[in-house]
């Protein structure tokens, strides 16, 4: 029984990626979940969103390593999230005035503008695919480890080691600094104050002189702060390649409708759930639980409840679980 | 008869279909109490939400302290001065109280601070509340932050729709009895009310719509004392 | 509901447009682009059936179609003996048990009150029958997979005519669509369009990666076909003075042969499922199913039980898409879970079901010709339009040569701007409900 090598182990392996993920998921999740509640739609574009704007950074990150600007041990992609966003925001704007706002004008159903989110996101795959292709592309620099395994192995003379890759830390931190601006923003600005009443009721707002077309534009920039984050930080951690961003659509929508459509703080704890669930579910628990178990009872099969190509599956089983018996969701969401 | 400060003159109009209203007038001075009262359908939701330009009118004209505002959106006429509380959905119910009441406030510039302390000062159970979220509060508590918040612009014309509609009847006393201070404080006041009698006793005007036209009008005494009236509309 | 003159000028332009294929690119072209047009209209009827009757969005197409053509592996490649053999009671004992733990799982919550005991005894069963069912699934998997790997390392089919594939890829696709729509219709409208974008998902990972199903990632390549293969015409002596006349090559004419084949059977099953969808959509039930969609509350109010209406006609529509699928394998003569991809296989479809008009059987049909045509055209288009703009630029240039390999993706832009122009300016499609 070494319970503290099981615990290092689990953390190499499982906690500190999910956590990483999670962190990711989150950001794009309360994306997802703010234009529900400002828009009142289901933003089926915000995976090629993500990768568009992902697209602007990698953009401006090859032209600064190309002069040779470095901000060493730390990648030069962040250098590039300002410009990556100022392309992003003015892009969901564009596409706001071109298409969305006509359907908000006409008092279009919501499934109309789901529809025309479909459109917006052949659009920007096509966009983004003649840009980058449909490989991998990684843009990582600097620095890649906080501190290596062997490096943890050594300071702490354990058998297990763990390892911090810098991506892992910077996607932590950067994540928990949006999500606390951004509840300052929304509990304590007049702004943000009036996204909220725009939210919880259209028709007082109007009333009480908030301006829509200003709340919608706002929700679209901090969108794109949000989608720019999470895509850096996503293609730091993992590379970058437009149909996994795409993908990323289920797991998004999964946390924002397990959180409850419609509130931020959901999106967030719904974004955790998933991502541990499905790192835990797909995860090998053969080694942590040889460390765990009693001396000749170490467990002989892999101990993986699903193989990896299931992520989607237990991201599924938990959507449907949440709609069977809380459609709402953990947070009460506004629908249904 | 000088003219009054707040009149929807002759309204003629509907909500796009066949006319609803038909050559109708409400009209309420400074201070004063003006109720709309009538049967079911007899459009006194509808003459309110002419009055704010909700609806477009056909003929007609309304006309705020001499000004013809007829062509006003309903944001335009609140920033003139007007304050509306609609029947249903009349708070941020996700919201606390105190920024239910910022959120009033949204078209003003400067501080708000004192507005804020005089509405807690007229219904001092909101400043208890004022943390917790308006959806969370009883029927009555959730009329009062309405009011409140229509009341954060400083209006000059306070317009409520059926203000008690689903309210005990001890809590509708005291709502009516908040009504009458915020007329003390020269605050005209137009309201629709289902309970015709209780509206009608603190009325200084009554307007007694039939078929989207004025039927009767007269004080809130004067009707109430009027057989006719006692006998179609207010049940004996 | 018929056909207008401006209608029927729309179909004849369009017919007209492919024999211009057929004489200036090539007459195997149009026909490839005829068969996958049939089939694409067969889906874009399924998803009209459900968007179009019900306002049911069902971004799940893929994961139908995917289905569909499972069936087709399932029932018309021959048995793997020594599979079966070696693991098929295994995987047949581990399926069972597996359906039989969910069984359980459910069982124990409508019996149970609500309680934490409950949610605790839930999750004992499915693990412990999850336990179960890999002990038993596992090895039979691994068994069954090592079987030949080169070539077969699966169970095999039914070995029956690929014909009957069809209507089984119909029945499997209704299967899963039963399962979706119990869960997510009833539910905001969002919901479902979640749900199915997920199923589709897990129905192709499975696909990928369940070798001992249908092969996995290595393709089951080689089905049987309904209709006669190229190189089985080409010795026929018919087809030899056919290709005399035409002055066409021998295998050209061979392939068009079988090409034409395949799309004789297509417009059979395509004209029927119109006469079908049409007599339906007229019939008391398609009245009531459009007031339905027009009016949900209202018909809720008069007592119909609309989640129920929904769900009839959400398999239904999913059936059809199936069958399109089974359809699909069996022309390519394989099943590729590769290459399903939810943007061509999924939003594709909606795109024709909008540009043809939705709500109109008609509509979706000319829309799948439409835009299956502009999906197979638009790339060399593309190719030659960038060629046109770099052709200033020298050869070696690297935006030259970017530009002209980014060309293939200039169509999903088209699709997508398609959709979007559609949606705006004429929102009711080609040919418009009536």
């Amino acid at each position: 029984m070494e319970p503290l090598n099981a615990l290092v182990s689990v953390s190499n392996f499982m906690l500190v990626p999910a956590l990483a993920y999670g962190s990711q998921l989150a950001l794009g999740a309360l994306g997802i979940t703010l234009i529900f509640s400002i828009l009142r739609f289901a933003h089926f574009a915000h995976g090629d969103t993500m990768a568009i704007g992902t697209a602007a950074v990698i953009g401006g990150t090859v032209f600064l390593q190309a002069r040779g600007v470095s901000i060493d041990p730390l990648p030069t992609a962040l250098l590039a999230v300002p410009f990556g966003i100022l392309v992003l925001a003015a892009y969901l704007l564009a596409t706001d005035r071109l298409v969305y706002r006509y359907y908000r004008r006409v008092k279009a159903k919501p499934m109309i503008f789901v529809m025309a989110s479909l459109g917006v996101m052949f659009v920007t795959n096509g966009i983004t695919r003649l840009f980058m292709g449909t490989g991998e592309s990684r843009f990582e620099d600097g620095q890649r480890f906080i501190f290596t395994v062997r490096e943890f192995r050594e300071f702490t003379g354990l058998a297990e080691g763990l390892a911090l890759r810098t991506s892992q830390a910077l996607t932590i931190i950067v994540a928990l600094i949006a999500m606390v601006v951004l509840f300052w923003f929304l509990n304590r600005t007049r702004a943000g104050k009036s996204m909220r009443a725009y939210s919880d009721n259209e028709d007082l707002a109007l009333l009480s002189g908030i301006n829509p077309e200003r709340v919608v534009t706002i929700t679209w920039v901090i969108t794109a702060i949000l989608l720019v984050l999470a895509g850096t930080l996503y293609g730091l951690d993992k590379g970058f390649r437009p149909f996994n961003y795409f993908q990323l659509l289920l797991p998004m929508f999964a946390a924002a409708i397990l959180g409850g459509l419609g509130s931020p703080l959901g999106a967030i704890v719904g974004a955790y759930v998933v991502a541990f669930a499905e790192m835990g579910i797909t995860f090998a628990w053969r080694r942590v639980l040889s460390y765990l178990a009693p001396e000749g009872m170490e467990p002989s099969t892999m101990m993986q409840l699903l193989p990896v190509d299931y992520k989607f599956a237990v991201t599924f089983a938990i959507l449907v679980i949440v709609l069977l018996f809380r459609p709402t969701g953990i947070f009460k969401g506004k629908v249904i | 008869m000088a003219e009054p400060f707040l009149i929807g003159d002759a309204m003629t109009g509907g909500y796009g279909g066949a006319d609803i209203l038909h050559s109708c007038t409400i009209a309420v001075d400074k201070g004063e109490i003006a109720v709309i009262v009538g049967p079911n359908g007899a459009g006194k939701s509808t003459a309110m939400k002419a009055v704010f330009g909700m609806l477009k009118l056909r003929e007609g004209q309304v006309r705020l302290a001499g000004e013809d505002i007829t062509a006003l959106s309903p944001q335009a006429r609140v920033a003139k001065g007007m304050g509306f509380v609609p029947q249903t959905s009349n708070i941020f119910p996700s919201m606390s109280v105190e920024e239910n009441l910022e959120m009033g406030a949204f078209i003003r510039a400067d501080d708000i601070s004192e507005t804020m302390e005089q509405i807690y000062e007229l219904f001092p159970i909101l400043r208890d509340k004022r943390r917790q979220a308006a959806g969370e509060l009883s029927g009555g508590q959730r009329q009062q932050v309405a009011v409140g918040r229509a009341l954060m612009t400083k209006p000059t014309v306070l317009m409520l729709d059926e203000p008690t509609a689903g309210v005990s009847p001890i809590v509708m006393d005291e709502l009516f009895d908040r009504i009458i201070e915020i007329a003390r404080t020269g605050i005209s006041i137009l309201m629709v009310e289902q309970n015709a009698r209780q509206a009608l006793n603190i009325a200084d005007k009554g307007y007694v719509l039939v078929q989207g036209e004025n039927r009767y009008t007269d004080t809130g005494a004067a009707l109430l004392a009027d057989p006719d009236v006692r006998k179609s509309f207010l049940g004996g | 509901m018929s056909l207008t003159a401006r209608d029927l000028g729309l179909f004849a332009g369009m017919f007209a447009v492919l024999a211009m294929v057929a004489m200036f690119q090539s007459p195997q072209l149009a026909v490839t682009i005829l068969n996958m047009s049939l089939i694409s209209a067969i889906m874009a009827l399924g998803v009209n059936m459900q968007w179009g009757y019900a306002g049911l969005f069902n971004v799940g197409v893929m994961g139908f179609t995917a289905v569909g053509g499972l069936a087709v592996v399932l029932i018309s490649q021959p048995p793997v003996p020594e599979a079966w053999a070696a693991g098929g009671l295994g995987i047949l004992l581990g399926l069972m048990l597996g359906a039989a733990t969910i069984l359980a799982a459910v069982l124990v919550y409508k019996r149970m009150a609500p309680s934490k005991l409950r949610g605790l005894a839930i999750f004992a069963v499915l693990v412990v029958g999850w336990f179960v069912t890999s002990q038993v699934f596992a090895p039979a998997k691994q068994a069954v997979q090592a079987v030949n790997p080169a070539s077969e390392g699966f169970l095999g089919g039914a070995g029956l005519p690929v014909i009957l594939a069809w209507p089984v890829g119909a029945v499997f696709a209704a299967g899963v669509a039963w399962l979706v729509g119990k869960v997510s219709l009833g539910l905001r409208a969002d919901y479902l369009a979640i749900a199915t974008l997920g199923i589709s998902e897990i129905v192709i990972a499975v696909l990928k990666h369940e070798r001992w199903l249908a092969r996995g990632v290595n393709n089951v390549t080689g089905i049987d076909r309904p209709v006669p293969r190229p190189v089985d015409l080409q010795p026929q002596p018919w087809v030899q003075s056919l290709a005399d006349t035409l002055g066409w090559s021998l295998s050209q004419t061979a392939s068009v042969v079988s090409g034409l084949g395949y799309a004789a059977l297509f417009t059979l099953v395509l004209a029927l499922l119109i006469w079908l969808a049409e007599r339906a959509l007229n019939s008391p039930w398609g009245r009531m199913m459009r007031a339905i969609r027009d009016n949900e509350v209202s018909a809720r109010a008069m007592g119909k039980d609309v989640t129920r209406r929904h769900l009839m006609i959400f398999v239904l529509g999913s059936a059809v898409c199936g069958l399109a699928g089974a359809m699909m394998v069996s022309m390519d003569g394989q099943l590729t879970p590769g290459s399903y991809e939810p943007l061509r296989f999924t939003f594709l479809i909606w795109v024709m079901v909008i540009v043809g008009g939705s709500g109109n059987n008609w509509g979706s049909v000319l829309g799948a010709f439409v835009i299956w045509f502009l999906w197979v055209q638009v790339e060399p288009a593309g190719r030659w339009f960038m060629d046109l703009v770099t052709s200033g630029m020298s050869d070696t240039s690297d935006l030259r040569q970017h530009l002209l390999a980014s060309a293939a993706y200039m169509r999903l832009l088209t699709m997508g701007v398609a959709l979007l122009l559609m949606l705006r300016f004429a929102p009711r499609g080609l040919i418009p409900e009536r």
